[in-house]
């Protein structure tokens, strides 16, 4: 079941702020030679321009071998794939994949290349000139939040897993492309890093609007990231395929409950973004100005703390007025591992981080790290505690952001 | 022994060179001989086996009967030493090649594909020179191993300082034969070191830095 009913699929082409391609799967079909069941059987669905679209299933359904198909890494059995109306059989493979992004776990980065050799490599076989190669790498750097200068010519090994991860995303992007696949890029670091890789992608979507097609075992992650979610049974049967509200509403099946899991109110803290809920204001300081007048000002503001941005608004440092009060001026922080949220992070992901500050909130950020404000723990519970009120007074659960 | 050598110093120095150059031309020819065969074995599992076979037979054929054997095709003189050191120098470069090739990351290949690659781009960009640190350590090994081998080509009259050995050991007993005998494989044995050195250096400067052991 294919339900897509306010898609414009008269033109299937991108609206102006969208860089994306509209997909579609035709009937596509995955037979391998000596296996009686279809790796995937008959394959229909239309994934929109600029969204984002989570493949989710239990291991061996199809999913993979269906986002290998959209580039040819696997070729189909029968049916047809599109991507922006066009055929995908109509161009040779490797034009077809340049014209695609590709990122996969760990990032998959080449170790013998440095990071800004790894990030040049489609836009080099594109035959771009190398002035415009080196500014791409720059400008790609820059968006996935590493610092250019400190980071182009390293290798991947000295960087940290989520630092590689990075860098593959921006590999990816590399060229531009309309359409990208990513194949499970966020499973090999650890929860921390995981989210806040995550909270970048969605600040680089908001962005870019490209068409990505993400698989991933996890529901939570599917949820968080997916402007629509595909799950995915056994030969890549269509158990649901709808938008994370309607999912987790209204299970198509048992199926889809089960996958799913249970707990409604439990479930809004996956769906409820951190940008739901009212930011409290905290007194920010730039660094290098004065420590003696970042104070007075926090002290008249009453607040304990003072967020550090740096020359371009992004967060460095989150300091107690006492660690700011030894030093003249304020001094600059490590922003790389800076735990931050983006405005569009859950509430699940919020209350995680909140436990490991001292300062019993978090910082959110919105597109290119830029400071939004403060998310505490008594805002989010008195969101929760709304939230079951609307339920025992039998009020109709919360239509989607 | 000084005598010896003084009287001689200009045709040792000219032999010495001659040696070094027979063995890197035939280490040079198998490399580019075994690479390609590595990487029609890495691509076709057929030929595994029988690569195996041909490698394990071929290192235990005797050098000196190979001389023995390729005089009788190919007739004396250098061109039979360089195909009987050429022989022996394969294995090493090919068992290494195999095994360099095959411990490159498939998903890396995979990511290489899958970003538009041709087969023969992910070969050169990305499956050899990851490979290349261990071809290069069979290389060094096929390089010591072919100065011994160059010094028995010279019974079919190759070039080299394998005829110092061989002269001396006709002339056992004679004056000569101890100061040829001991010239002859001391030699080998400084040039091995030299050359296994300077391959040392070339492979630092041909290895990224990503990819190099650090020390």
């Amino acid at each position: 079941m294919t339900n897509s009913p306010e898609l414009d699929t008269t033109t299937g082409r991108p609206a102006a702020d969208i860089s994306g391609a509209e997909i579609t799967l035709d009937s596509v079909v995955k037979r391998y030679p000596g296996q009686k069941v279809a790796a995937v059987d008959s394959l229909s669905l239309t994934v929109p321009a600029g969204e984002i679209v989570m493949f989710v299933g239990p291991s061996g359904c199809g999913k993979t071998t269906s986002l290998k198909m959209i580039n040819r890494l696997i070729e189909p059995t029968s049916g047809t794939i599109r991507i922006g109306g066009d055929d995908i059989r109509a161009k040779s493979e490797d034009e077809l994949r340049r014209g695609i992004g590709y990122v996969i776990q760990g990032g998959s980065l080449f170790p013998h290349m440095t990071v800004a050799k790894n990030i040049a490599i489609v836009p080099k076989m594109l035959g771009w000139p190398a002035a415009r190669i080196a500014e791409r790498v720059d400008e790609l750097l820059d968006l996935v939040g590493l610092d250019p200068a400190r980071y182009r010519s390293r290798y991947p090994r000295e960087l940290s897993g989520g630092q590689q991860q990075r860098v593959g995303v921006a590999r990816g992007l590399a060229a531009d492309p309309p359409v990208i696949l990513m194949d499970e890029p966020f499973g090999a670091v650890d929860p921390i890093t995981r989210q806040r890789l995550q909270d970048e992608l969605l600040s680089i979507q908001r962005e870019l609007r490209k068409t990505i097609v993400m698989v991933t075992h996890d529901i939570d992650e599917a949820v968080k990231l997916g402007d629509r979610v595909l799950i995915l049974q056994e030969g890549a049967q269509i158990a649901q395929y709808d938008t994370p509200e309607r999912i987790l509403a209204a299970p198509a099946n048992d199926f889809v409950d089960d996958f799913v899991g249970s707990g409604s109110q439990l479930k809004q803290l996956t769906l409820t973004r951190v940008s739901d809920i009212d930011l409290t204001p905290r007194t920010t300081c730039r660094v290098g100005e004065s420590s003696a007048t970042a104070i007075a000002r926090a002290e008249q503001a009453g607040d304990q703390s003072l967020v550090v941005l740096d020359d371009r608004g992004r967060p460095v440092a989150w300091r107690f007025l006492r660690q700011v009060r030894r030093h003249e001026t304020v001094q600059d922080g490590d922003r790389e591992n800076m735990v931050t949220l983006d405005q569009r992070a859950t509430l699940n992901d919020a209350l995680d981080t909140m436990l490991t500050s001292s300062h019993g909130g978090a910082i959110v950020c919105g597109d290119r790290d830029q400071y939004l404000g403060v998310i505490d723990f008594d805002s989010v519970t008195e969101h929760m505690r709304a939230l079951g009120r609307e339920h025992a007074d039998g009020a109709a659960p919360r239509e989607p952001a | 022994m000084w005598d010896f050598i003084d009287e001689r110093r200009h045709e040792i120095i000219y032999s010495a060179f001659q040696h070094a150059y027979l063995v890197v031309l035939a280490v040079a020819i198998a490399t580019v001989i075994a690479v390609v065969l590595a990487i029609a074995v890495t691509r076709i599992p057929r030929l595994a086996g029988l690569a195996n076979v041909v490698s394990a037979v071929g290192l235990t054929i005797p050098s000196f009967a190979l001389v023995g054997l390729l005089m009788a095709w190919s007739g004396i003189g250098p061109t039979t030493a360089l195909i009987c050191v050429t022989f022996y120098a394969v294995f090493p470069v090919l068992r290494n090649a195999v095994v360099g090739l095959r411990a490159v990351d498939p998903t890396l290949l995979e990511s290489a594909r899958g970003m538009g690659m041709g087969t023969l781009a992910v070969m050169a960009r990305v499956q050899l020179p990851l490979a290349w640190p261990v071809i290069l350590a069979g290389i060094r090994v096929s390089l010591q191993m072919s100065m011994g081998v160059a010094a028995i080509a010279a019974i079919a009259l190759g070039p080299g300082l394998g005829v110092y050995i061989f002269t001396g050991i006709s002339q056992l007993g004679g004056k000569n034969a101890l100061p040829s005998v001991v010239v002859g494989t001391v030699l080998i044995v400084i040039l091995a070191l030299i050359l296994d050195l300077i391959l040392l250096l070339l492979g630092r400067t041909m290895t990224s830095k990503g990819i190099r052991v650090s020390r």
